[in-house]
C-alpha cells in the first residue's frame, strides 16, 4: 500500500471531510489577505486616476469621456462598481484628473483642448479652462501655499498657467519641439517640467531654467516626478529605463532598467522613500 | 463688414488682450529664482529619504534574515 496506515478513529471519509473543510478555510484567509479592488469602467482604456485627498475615493477616467469617482470600501463584499458616479463630462478623452484640495472639486484635462473644474457632488462644471488648441495631456496643481493655480500641457507644444477661480491663463510657455506629455508641480517658486527633453521652468521668473538631456537619450519621455525635496527628476522614457537627473546641476545621476517596454508613468510616494513606475509591459515596480 | 472678418477681429482682440496680461506678468531675476530654488532643496534635503537614504533597520524592502542554503 502506497499510503501511511490510518491512526485510530480516522476513516477515509472522514479525511476528506476534514481536508475539504481545510481548503475552503485556507481560501477564505487568502481571500482576506487580497485587498486589491478592481473596478471596470465600460471603456477600453483608463488613462488617468487619482486618490482623494481623504484617501475615501478614487476618481478615474480615459477614453469613455467621463472621470467617474468610485468611494472606497475596506468591505470585500461590496459592488464598488455600482457606487462609480459620473462627475466630469468631456467630448473627447479625459487624460488627467485630480482632486484640488478637498474631496469635493475634481480637476480634469481633456482630448477636446480644455481643463475642467467640477463639484463632486453634484457633477456641475465649475470653470472651464480655454486656451489650448489641441489635446491637452497633463495637468498638476501648486502646492495650495502658492494659490489656486494648476499647470497643464497639451499637444500644442503649451504649457499653460491657470487661475482656477477666474479660470484665466496667466502663463504660458512654448519652448517645445513637440508634445507635452506630462507637467509637473513640484514647489515654490514653482518650476515644472515639461518632456520629451525634459525642461524646467521657474514660473517666477517666466522663463526655461534647464534642460535634462543627453545625446544618447533618442527616446522621448512620458512621464517625470520629482522626489520629496525636488532635487532627484525622475523621467521615465520611451526606451524602457527611467533617468534620474539632478535637478540643481543638470546631470543625469542615475538610469534604472528593468521594464521590458516603455514607460507609462512615473510616481514618487507620498512619503517619499520609494518610485512606482507603470510600464507597457503590465506590470508596476516600486524602487526603494 | 462680413462675418468672417469680424471674426478675426474678435480673435485678434482676444489674442492681444490676452498677451497683455501675461506681458504684464511680474517676474523676477533668473539668478533670484535659482538662488531660491537651491536653498528649497537644500532645505528640504534632510527629510528627502531618496537623497539621504533610510537606515536600514526601518527600510521595509532590506532582506531581514540571511539567505539559508538548503
Amino acid at each position: 500500500m502506497a499510503c501511511q496506515g490510518l491512526q485510530k478513529g480516522e476513516t477515509l471519509a472522514s479525511l476528506k471531510k476534514e481536508s475539504e473543510s481545510l481548503k475552503k478555510k485556507l481560501e477564505e484567509e487568502r481571500g482576506k489577505l487580497n485587498d486589491e479592488h478592481g473596478v471596470t469602467l465600460p471603456c477600453t482604456w483608463v488613462m488617468a486616476c487619482a486618490y482623494a485627498p481623504s484617501g475615501c475615493a478614487v476618481a478615474c477616467g480615459g477614453l469613455d469621456n467621463k472621470c467617474s469617482v468610485v468611494p472606497l470600501s475596506l468591505d470585500r463584499n461590496e459592488n464598488l462598481a455600482a457606487k462609480k458616479k459620473p462627475v466630469a463630462m468631456h467630448t473627447n478623452y479625459v487624460s488627467g484628473c485630480s482632486f484640488t484640495n478637498s474631496d469635493m472639486q475634481l480637476l480634469t484635462s481633456s482630448g477636446d483642448g480644455t481643463c475642467a473644474l467640477w463639484d463632486v457632488e453634484s457633477g456641475q462644471l465649475l470653470q472651464s479652462f480655454h486656451g489650448h488648441t489641441a489635446d491637452v495631456l497633463s495637468l498638476d496643481l501648486a502646492p495650495s501655499e502658492t494659490g489656486n493655480t494648476f499647470v497643464s500641457g497639451g499637444c500644442d507644444m503649451k504649457a499653460n498657467v491657470w487661475d482656477m477661480r477666474s479660470g484665466q491663463n496667466i502663463q504660458s510657455f512654448e519652448s517645445h519641439e513637440s508634445d507635452i506629455n506630462c507637467v509637473n508641480c513640484v514647489f515654490y517658486p514653482d518650476p515644472f517640467v515639461g518632456s520629451p527633453q525634459c525642461r524646467f521652468y521657474d514660473l517666477r521668473a517666466d522663463r526655461e531654467v534647464a534642460v535634462y538631456q543627453k545625446d544618447s537619450i533618442i527616446f522621448g519621455a512620458s512621464s517625470v516626478d520629482f522626489s520629496l525635496s525636488g532635487r532627484l527628476l525622475f523621467a521615465g522614457y520611451n526606451d524602457y529605463t527611467i533617468n534620474v537627473w539632478d535637478v540643481l546641476k543638470g546631470n543625469r545621476v542615475s538610469i534604472l532598467f528593468g521594464h521590458e517596454n516603455r514607460i507609462s508613468r512615473v510616481r514618487v510616494s507620498p512619503d517619499g522613500t520609494a518610485l512606482c513606475s507603470a510600464s507597457w509591459d503590465n506590470s508596476l515596480r516600486i524602487w526603494a | 463688414m462680413n462675418m468672417s472678418t469680424s471674426n478675426n477681429i474678435a480673435q485678434a482682440r482676444k489674442l492681444v488682450e490676452q498677451l497683455r496680461i501675461e506681458a504684464g506678468f511680474e517676474r523676477i531675476k533668473v539668478s533670484k529664482a535659482a538662488a531660491d530654488l537651491m536653498s528649497y532643496c537644500e532645505q528640504h534635503a534632510r527629510s528627502d529619504p531618496l537623497l539621504v537614504g533610510v537606515p536600514t533597520s526601518e527600510n521595509p524592502f532590506k532582506d531581514k534574515k540571511p539567505c539559508i542554503i538548503l
